[in-house]
């Protein structure tokens, strides 16, 4: 396979404007990125290019948080990506977020599926399992929080070895300051989403890492129990970041969960 | 000058080994190493500190609220405010401050200041924080609504001391169908307002606005940043239109006096350092939580200035004491360090912390009698 150049754009939806990739063809699959923000383009979108036009948007408030003044929480934020969908052209997406991503595609999924063909949600925030405790990701130091998204080490190294320039640390610092605002309290889950699970009409594939020391892997029970028509699956030796630490297979757990249900 | 005998009330009794082996004195050292018989006698002991403060002719005393923590014990300051009324008669009761934005119903602030300005008839100040950012990690309260919250809670409490109840409070975080507070303050219209900080321009120019006029506090800073944040207290002043008073100017900071500089040195250095680097030390995660401060002034910060306590290495006496956060010597030195920032800034009201970090009662009495007798006086006029 070749890895194809995305492009990008500014894509807006009222007034807020925000970067945009794409590239690829094929039945158009929307990535929703993590509170660690917009990974720009990387060896997993390549993957997922070769049989879709992959779109991975910046969140608003990610990066900058100018015009993100609308966006206080996580209903604001779900609001705001049915406002997208629609705004689109495309008549319906295959949607898929990691973590924080993971966790707006749910509450998007639960107002409204109208515009989704299928939902992928990779280590989602969003339910809270009783007594399962969560990494505690704003007291962690960055060498903390780095270790802790990784299973394999090597991917943690390689991430503290990068002084980022004034210019990027900012940008991390915004990201920061929009994940607190999202998900500091109650701590990465809003109450009422697992009440509406059942409205997730689309088939589902959850994956999650065994790993995952930010959200522990038990966290996939609930949707298990409750989103009708979902499948989980598990990523052998992998943290929380599956789509960076484990590419390949990601990808491809995503193309064949796609792949099965166009046949 | 105004004199203000203020107090942590830290929890002296810590294990120190054990501390060392957690990030932080704040929200994650286990409460285990509480002992609440150690901590009775802890609050006996500064109780008896602050009451001998008004003897000495301190004009108020001061406590702050902290949680979860062995920097402070006092996660309920109105509490001590409340035993120290009926243990003074004259000296004013300055709450320095309550944490606004941490509670969900700001209305209970405002009825507790109002029973203590009551129950002191007349004697309250009332201080108004945010809160420190290692609060937000205690409360859980989301940090990217603090300044909203605050904002809106001084506004409530405000309107519940000073307008006729009962009236309906619409606000964004905080919804009232009936204000109606009973009692009322005793002061007319309502207790003072201090504001301690530790210097946003947004709360600077916030509390020197024309309507408000607030004193501003700054707290435990290098003497350079005392001087500008009181001097920005100044020109914000200007651009409403009046010219600020040494009233609404004060500065925070451990003092210790002994006879010679290098005595005071010497006693001072245990308690000093404790304070600095084993109750107050945390780390930037746990001291900016994000949205704590505006994303412009956290950028600066990352950038510009070190993080009160938070840096590599150890603080020692004499850093502290070479860049002015701590002002320590013979009654003389500290006098001169005094005058010092009153010509630099004008300003009129010392908050002096006379017992930090492990200071024993014995060093602490002599402290404040030193202070009492030897700097007082002379600034008093």
């Amino acid at each position: 396979m070749t890895a194809m150049a995305p492009r990008e754009q500014q894509h807006q939806v009222g007034e807020i404007s925000v970067r945009m990739l794409r590239a690829g063809e094929g039945e158009p699959l929307l990535f929703l990125h993590g509170a660690g923000g917009w990974p720009g383009w990387i060896p997993f979108f390549d993957k997922l290019a070769a049989h879709h036009e992959v779109l991975v948007p910046e969140h608003p408030g990610f990066g900058t948080l100018e015009k993100a003044a609308a966006i206080r929480d996580i209903a604001d934020m779900a609001m705001y990506y049915l406002d997208f969908l629609d705004g689109l052209g495309a008549e319906r997406v295959h949607l898929v977020g990691n973590s924080l991503g993971g966790w707006i595609a749910a509450e998007v999924a639960v107002r409204n599926c109208a515009r989704l063909q299928s939902l992928c949600l990779i280590s989602p925030a969003g339910v809270r399992v009783k007594g399962v405790p969560i990494g505690d990701n704003f007291i962690w130091s960055p060498e903390e929080a780095a270790r802790n998204l990784f299973h394999d080490q090597a991917f943690a190294d390689r991430m503290l070895a990068i002084t980022p320039t004034d210019e990027e640390a900012d940008r991390l610092l915004t990201n920061r300051f929009m994940a607190a605002r999202l998900g500091w309290q109650p701590r990465w889950f809003d109450p009422a989403l697992e009440r509406w699970l059942h409205r997730i009409t689309v088939p589902t594939l959850v994956l999650w890492g065994e790993n995952d020391k930010f959200l522990p892997s038990a966290y996939a029970e609930p949707w298990r129990e409750r989103v009708p028509d979902v499948r989980v699956e598990t990523i052998v030796a992998c943290g929380h970041l599956p789509h960076v630490e484990k590419a390949d297979v990601t990808a491809e757990k995503i193309l064949a969960f796609l792949d099965g249900r166009r046949a | 000058m105004k004199f203000v005998c203020f107090h942590l009330m830290p929890y002296r009794p810590l294990d120190m080994a054990a501390r060392k082996q957690h990030r932080s004195a704040w929200v994650v050292l286990p409460n285990s190493l509480y002992d609440p018989v150690k901590g009775a006698e802890e609050y006996e002991s500064y109780l008896d500190q602050l009451t001998y403060a008004e003897t000495l002719g301190f004009d108020a005393v001061g406590v702050n609220e902290h949680h979860q923590t062995a920097y402070g014990m006092m996660p309920a300051p109105n509490l001590i405010a409340s035993a120290l009324i009926q243990r003074t008669k004259k000296v004013k009761v300055a709450i320095l401050g309550r944490a606004l934005p941490l509670t969900s119903n700001p209305i209970w602030i405002a009825e507790e200041f109002a029973m203590l300005d009551n129950l002191s008839k007349g004697r309250i100040i009332a201080g108004f924080v945010r809160g420190i950012g290692t609060e937000y990690h205690a409360t859980g309260l989301n940090p990217s609504f603090s300044l909203e919250r605050f904002q809106e809670a001084h506004d409530l409490i405000v309107g519940a001391w000073t307008r006729p109840g009962p009236f309906e409070f619409e606000g964004e975080h905080f919804n009232f169908r009936y204000v109606n507070l009973w009692p009322r303050p005793y002061q007319t219209p309502h207790p003072p307002i201090w504001i301690p900080s530790m210097g946003s321009s947004e709360t600077i120019r916030w509390a020197a606005s024309s309507e408000r006029k607030y004193p501003f506090l700054v707290t435990f800073s290098a003497h350079e940043l005392v001087a500008r944040y009181l001097n920005l207290y100044r020109d914000a002043a200007k651009q409403f239109g009046y010219e600020a008073s040494g009233d609404q100017l004060g500065w925070a900071a451990p003092i210790y006096v002994a006879d010679t500089d290098e005595r005071a040195r010497v006693e001072a250095k245990a308690g000093i350092e404790s304070l600095f680097n084993d109750y107050l030390a945390n780390p930037w995660e746990m001291l900016l939580p994000p949205g704590y401060t505006s994303l412009s002034s956290m950028k600066n910060t990352m950038r510009v200035r070190k993080a009160l306590g938070s840096r590599a290495g150890k603080l020692t006496i004499d850093d502290l004491a070479e860049s002015g956060t701590v002002v320590v010597g013979s009654p003389r030195t500290v006098r001169e360090k005094i005058e010092r920032m009153r010509d630099l800034t004008g300003f009129n009201i010392l908050v002096s912390l006379l017992q930090f970090g492990v200071l024993s009662n014995e060093l602490t009495r002599r402290n404040m009698e030193m202070f009492a007798s030897e700097v007082m006086p002379h600034l008093k006029a």
